[in-house]
């Protein structure tokens, strides 16, 4: 079980939050200009990093709150937790 | 298949056979006469065609490449030992019975290959159609149960409808009144069961290795050559270039590392699946039970432990290890289902990187990258496919163009919005 820090209630258990995925996606500004291969890009395609991963976390249990964490997939460790609307921040390499 | 094994064996003295009779010869010399099963060769420079990822899907698919479409040249390039990765590491199940047609027949193909393979290879896998029950809880779980039997018998899939006390006398261990969620009924394919996992890995690597099929272990590739008009010509790996004008790609969990390698960006999520294994009792346990809305699946294997199935953990990784609350949350399913169970030990758990599309179906086919093959995206349900996918994915990288079964399963499904939905479907990971 993992322990993940919640920018706005702390650290938490793992079974307070829901994951969200890849984080920092952004919904295209024109969905009727889009073409096909844009669209199964958006909806579809994910990076799936086996490394430092940009992920969205929910602290459903907790404050209901989306936020974004760096996690390395390769360990579990996660070495940054931030709130949705800021940068990535920029961590060095574990 | 079977002309093609007595010819190799004549030609090639070192391919012992497997018979009663050679068990016998051999222990009257005292087991001392066995030999390696398999070489394990250095990479050659070049070769017609590579697999990468040495697990039952390319192992297979090497064997049907050289068994059924005549290619001899062909490496299996495993980063670590054969069958170490999600080959021996699931709870062996397999059955055919999915919602839609193309899942079906995906899946029946394979289990039609189960019934034969050991004859095929001349090696035990150990197939045992024992029949795979999967419970009803709930309403829904009845509606949703009795629209997948509706769905496979007109498929041509046998599955057929149980009451609860139906249920009770095809698996005697299983409490179907006195628990939080009740047994409403079961939906039951008779020609599910399980089979040996290790000697699926086995099996294939031995029956391939003497069609001439280079295995080599070890051997992590780093990267993916192009020519100039871009197509693949080869690899880089830990062993040293190896040139190929055809690559299949079936590294289950880490085909997105490896197809980045080529630029070919996947809808595929890594996630950690969890198994566990009791201490072996005598046999207690019949069949296959799997309830998705509790979520555990359980079966006895032949050495007598039970092997347990759990979820899959919440969020992305590579780590081959989850959390115990998925584990732990399996056992509290097993044990009120089987209140028999809840003072055995387990002794073992692992964890398994299952790689996950969108529509829960694989993807097997081209890639936009001339002469680079995938097979990937089998999720949480990728052994009991694994002779099924093996052939028809040895079809296409043989023929360049899909086997009738695994053309729906495209790459290109995801952009034409062509999904085949079992996730809506079956709605838990399966």
């Amino acid at each position: 079980m993992l322990l993940i820090h919640c920018p706005y209630c702390g650290e938490r258990p793992e079974p307070e939050f829901t994951y969200g995925g890849q984080a920092h996606l952004e919904r295209p500004a024109q969905p009727a200009e889009l073409g096909a291969e844009a669209w199964a890009q958006f909806l579809y395609l994910r990076d799936n990093t086996r490394g430092v991963h940009a992920e969205r976390w929910r602290h459903a249990h907790g404050c209901g709150r989306f936020f974004n964490a760096l996690r390395d997939t390769t360990t579990d460790f996660f070495l940054a937790t931030y709130r949705v609307g800021e940068p990535r921040p920029a961590v060095p390499p574990p | 298949m079977r002309a093609h094994w007595r010819r190799t064996r004549l030609k090639d003295p070192t391919v012992q056979p497997f018979s009663g009779l050679s068990l016998l010869l051999a222990g009257l010399r005292g087991q001392r006469s066995w030999v390696p099963q398999w070489r394990s060769p250095e990479p050659q420079g070049a070769y017609d065609a590579l697999i990468v990822g040495g697990g039952g899907h390319g192992l297979g698919a090497a064997y049907y490449l050289a068994a059924e479409h005549g290619l001899r040249k062909i490496a299996v390039l495993e980063k670590g030992w054969i069958g170490g990765g999600n080959t021996g590491r699931n709870t062996t199940i397999i059955r055919s019975n999915y919602l839609f047609e193309e899942s079906a027949a995906l899946y029946d193909h394979a289990v039609q290959l189960w019934g034969k393979l050991s004859q095929v290879l001349n090696y035990n896998v150990m197939f045992s159609p024992r029949g795979v029950m999967m419970l009803a809880h709930t309403v829904h779980d009845e509606q949703v149960l009795k629209r997948h039997i509706c769905a496979n018998r007109a498929a041509g899939v046998d599955n057929a409808w149980l009451t609860p006390e139906q249920a009770r006398a095809f698996c005697p261990p299983l409490n179907i009144g006195d628990i939080r969620y009740p047994v409403r009924g079961a939906a039951l394919q008779r020609r599910g069961g399980t089979a040996r996992h290790d000697a699926v890995a086995w099996g294939y690597a031995r029956a391939a290795d003497a069609l001439g099929v280079d295995i080599i272990e070890n051997c992590e590739v780093t990267g993916i050559l192009r020519d100039p008009n871009g197509r693949v010509s080869g690899v880089t790996s830990s062993r040293g270039e190896i040139r190929a004008p055809r690559i299949g790609v079936a590294a289950a969990g880490h085909t997105s590392v490896i197809m980045k390698l080529a630029g070919v960006a996947l809808p595929l999520e890594s996630y950690p699946l969890q198994a566990l294994v009791s201490e072996p009792v005598k046999p207690v346990f019949p069949c296959v039970v799997m309830s998705n809305t509790i979520h555990a699946y359980i079966s006895q294997s032949d050495k007598g432990e039970l092997v347990i199935g759990a979820g899959t953990d919440a969020y992305t990784s590579y780590t081959q290890r989850g959390g115990l609350h998925i584990t732990s949350h399996a056992l509290e399913a097993i044990c009120e289902l089987f209140p028999m169970f809840r003072r055995l030990k387990m002794l073992r758990s692992w964890g398994g990187i299952v790689d996950v599309t969108p529509d829960r179906s694989p993807i097997i086919g081209k890639t936009p990258v001339p002469g680079l093959y995938v097979n990937c995206g089998w999720g949480t349900g990728g052994f009991k496919a694994t002779p099924g996918s093996a052939h028809v994915f040895a079809w296409t990288i043989a023929r360049d163009e899909p086997h009738p079964i695994n053309a729906p399963f495209t790459l290109e499904r995801f952009r034409d919005g062509d999904l085949i939905d079992e996730a809506a479907a079956a709605a838990v990971a399966h």
